[in-house]
């Protein structure tokens, strides 16, 4: 048990450190508020708008699609594994599931899913 | 105490907490996002147990199982945005509290 | 040129009607981008795939034959059972066809996502490990999120979709646990070697097995709509576009049976009696409360959505029953089922017109007065679906309890038989309404072939399957 013994020490300390620090500059440090010092801190810029903004719908059809895609990429991975003993079978099983992929590719295109506008 | 692994249970624990939290966020929060998330999270918590159960009982069928699962997973967060994109544009609100046309 | 060599396991024979299917999906979607605005090109075409599928179904021989080292399976019930999701399929396209038009549904892609859920039906119904039913029961589900919000522009439409969606995704999360906890202390996800494991160790009592087919309850029970985890049917049946609940209650549900079915009695049929009283309380619930919910409603679609709760009840009396007998009253019972349902809401269809839907039970009164033929084909469907003799319904639950009673489940026949005398009460008030009430309006009914054809069909199948049911027992395998 004596590590946890100073695990907990540790744990006390650097509670008792925080609270000390934290209490300390609210009792001592000097207030006087400008809206400018309110402001959230953007690397010196002034934020031009909300932080919780809207986006465009379109920017979620575009990551709903990426999402689709980028996912199948995991079965790449067994498959090259394992490419060396599948040799040309494996090859063609990919070349299907790629074709497969491509196939939504041309409907998305087709539907314009892809159209910015 | 430190033998320099860890032991399955400590997997299946984090696996059934990360779960547990899941499920108590589906039914608690109120958000559709954030319910969602809560999904999301109970899914990737199997994944966990998936991958434990491979490593420790020197498995590799639950390795597949977990690459099935995240692609279930992606397709079905994309059909879900479909439906709140598609809701939203009837109804903008993202509360479950409002969708109230049918009794639940 | 050598010619190439697949791996010994790949068997892509057994799989055909998975492959044929999926091409022809693929088509209609691709083909949907050039058809321009009429849809017709595009129903052909998936009627003809589900066709095809169907013949496919056929190319293996001599069953049951195993396919990628043993984690699918072409016997006597894959076969049945695709059949039956190909012909649920193709009469919810023929009910589709005037349905769309008329609520200005043009999206083609509905053919191609109906063709893509049956899809996942077969594999369904095919899997004997894990991954593979799991896999079925996801690639179902999506396409059914989808189509029950398919009418983009009803609030009702997408609200039914919202639910399914988070409440399926969320039984999902179950489902997909206890498989898990299943495969941890099992170390397999083929259901023969569970089953093999479980029988070599003498039914282990491990609380990690235990809670996962806990789960696995949970998770299955959710996918068919048993009480208590019912919740979503309702709201979805009644939101979703009229075709595609008909399509929801048959094809998606038998799917499931398929699947729980083959889980509980090929990988822990020697867990059963851990598991045999659970799913007699989830039974029970489901017939009580799917009676008893029915009965206050009075909006068809939500009365047929507790309905079908109440029929996963009576079809959870097979999985418990767990004996082959068992399973060939499955399968008959889902015919039977895909018979009547669809019949049902074709006349639900022909009833509704453009802007109104006419889904109320007052919307019927007096409809014997002006559509004897309609009303007397509605009677039949609803006697059928209570399990009234001369009817295919009576058939199918006669099966089913008889082999629950071979198996010692009388309590529990006893049960679903007061249940079914339940379920009069609301099938009845639906007749009486029709033949007892007077005509509160104009019926404005648009009698479009397909929908009739899908009528006809379902009137055909539940008289010949109620009077000369036997060519059919035998193809399940009964006798």
């Amino acid at each position: 048990m004596a590590e946890y013994f100073y695990i907990s020490l540790f744990a006390v300390v650097a509670l008792v450190v925080i609270g000390a620090l934290l209490a300390l500059s609210t009792l001592l440090g000097p207030r006087n508020a400008t809206p400018q010092k309110l402001l959230p801190y953007e690397c010196g810029i002034v934020p031009a708008e909300e932080a919780k903004g809207r986006y465009p719908v379109r920017f979620a059809t575009i990551a709903m699609l990426f999402i689709i895609f980028d996912v199948e990429v995991v079965f790449m991975y067994p498959w090259a594994v394992a490419l060396g003993e599948l040799k040309l079978f494996g090859l063609i099983e990919m070349l299907i599931f790629i074709i497969i992929l491509g196939i939504a590719y041309v409907y998305i295109w087709g539907r314009g899913g892809l159209e910015w506008d | 105490m430190f033998e320099g692994t860890v032991p399955l249970a400590h997997y299946l624990t984090l696996s059934a907490v990360l779960f547990v939290i899941g499920i108590v966020g589906v039914l608690v929060r109120r958000n559709v996002i954030v319910v969602f998330m809560s999904i999301e999270i109970m899914l990737n918590a199997v994944n966990i147990s998936l991958i434990a159960f491979d490593h420790y009982l020197n498995l590799s069928n639950g390795q597949i199982f977990s690459f099935m699962v995240m692609c279930v997973a992606a397709a079905e967060v994309s059909v879900g945005l479909a439906i709140i994109i598609a809701l939203h544009r009837n109804k903008p609100t993202v509360n479950l509290d409002e969708f109230n046309l049918l009794k639940w | 040129m050598e010619p190439i060599h697949a791996p010994e396991s790949i068997d892509l024979i057994a799989l055909a009607p998975v492959l044929v299917l999926s091409v022809f999906a693929m088509g209609v979607l691709v083909l949907d981008l050039w058809a321009g605005k009429n849809k017709t090109l595009l129903m052909f075409v998936s009627l003809v795939g589900l066709l095809m599928t169907a013949i496919s179904a056929f190319a293996k021989h001599p069953l049951p034959a195993f396919a990628f080292t043993d984690s699918y399976i072409v016997d006597h019930l894959s076969i049945f059972f695709t059949c039956i999701f190909t012909l649920s399929s193709a009469l919810a396209i023929l009910l589709s066809a005037e349905y769309n038009e008329r609520k200005g549904m043009k999206a083609g892609e509905y053919y191609a996502l109906i063709l893509l859920c049956t899809v996942g039906m077969i594999v369904l119904a095919s899997s004997t490990d894990m991954i593979m039913i799991f896999l079925g029961i996801e690639i179902v589900s999506i396409c059914l999120y989808v189509l029950a919000g398919f009418r983009r522009d009803d609030p009702v439409s997408n609200e039914a979709a919202l639910k399914y969606f988070l409440l399926g995704a969320f039984a999902t999360g179950f489902l997909l646990y206890g498989m898990t906890l299943i495969y941890g202390s099992t170390g397999s996800t083929n259901l023969f070697k569970i089953a093999e494991f479980i029988k070599a160790e003498g039914a282990p009592s491990s609380p990690l097995l235990l809670m996962g087919i806990v789960l696995l309850v949970i998770g299955f029970g959710f996918k068919v709509a048993a009480v208590p985890f019912h919740m979503w049917a309702p709201d979805v049946y009644h939101g979703s576009p009229t075709p595609v609940t008909a399509f929801m209650a048959v094809g998606p549900k038998a799917a499931a049976f398929a699947a729980f079915f083959r889980v509980f009695t090929e990988a822990i049929p020697n867990m059963a009696a851990n598991w045999e009283i659970l799913l007699c309380i989830v039974a029970v619930l489901s017939m009580f409360v799917g009676n008893l919910g029915a009965i206050m409603q009075t909006n068809i679609k939500r009365m047929l959505a507790f309905s079908s709760i109440s029929h996963a009840g009576y079809l959870l009396i097979a999985v418990i029953a767990k004996s082959a007998m068992a399973g060939s009253g499955l399968l008959f019972y889902m015919l039977t089922y895909a018979f009547t349902t669809f019949g049902a809401f074709g006349i639900i269809i022909l009833l509704g017109r453009k802007g109104e839907e006419n889904l109320e039970m007052e919307n019927y009164s007096g409809l014997a007065y002006k559509h004897p033929v309609l009303a007397l084909s509605m009677t039949v469907f609803l006697l059928s679906l209570g399990g009234l003799p001369p009817f295919a319904g009576f058939v199918a639950k006669f099966y089913i309890f008889s082999a629950a009673i071979e198996e010692g489940f009388v309590t529990l026949v006893i049960i679903a038989v007061l249940n079914s005398a339940i379920s009069f009460y609301y099938y009845l008030k639906v007749v009486v309404f029709m033949y007892m009430k007077e005509p509160a309006g104009e019926f404005q009914i648009s009698m479009t072939p397909m929908t009739l054809f899908v009528v006809i069909i379902g009137i055909i199948g539940t008289i010949e399957l109620g009077i000369y049911p036997d060519p059919i027992i035998a193809l399940t395998g009964l006798n």
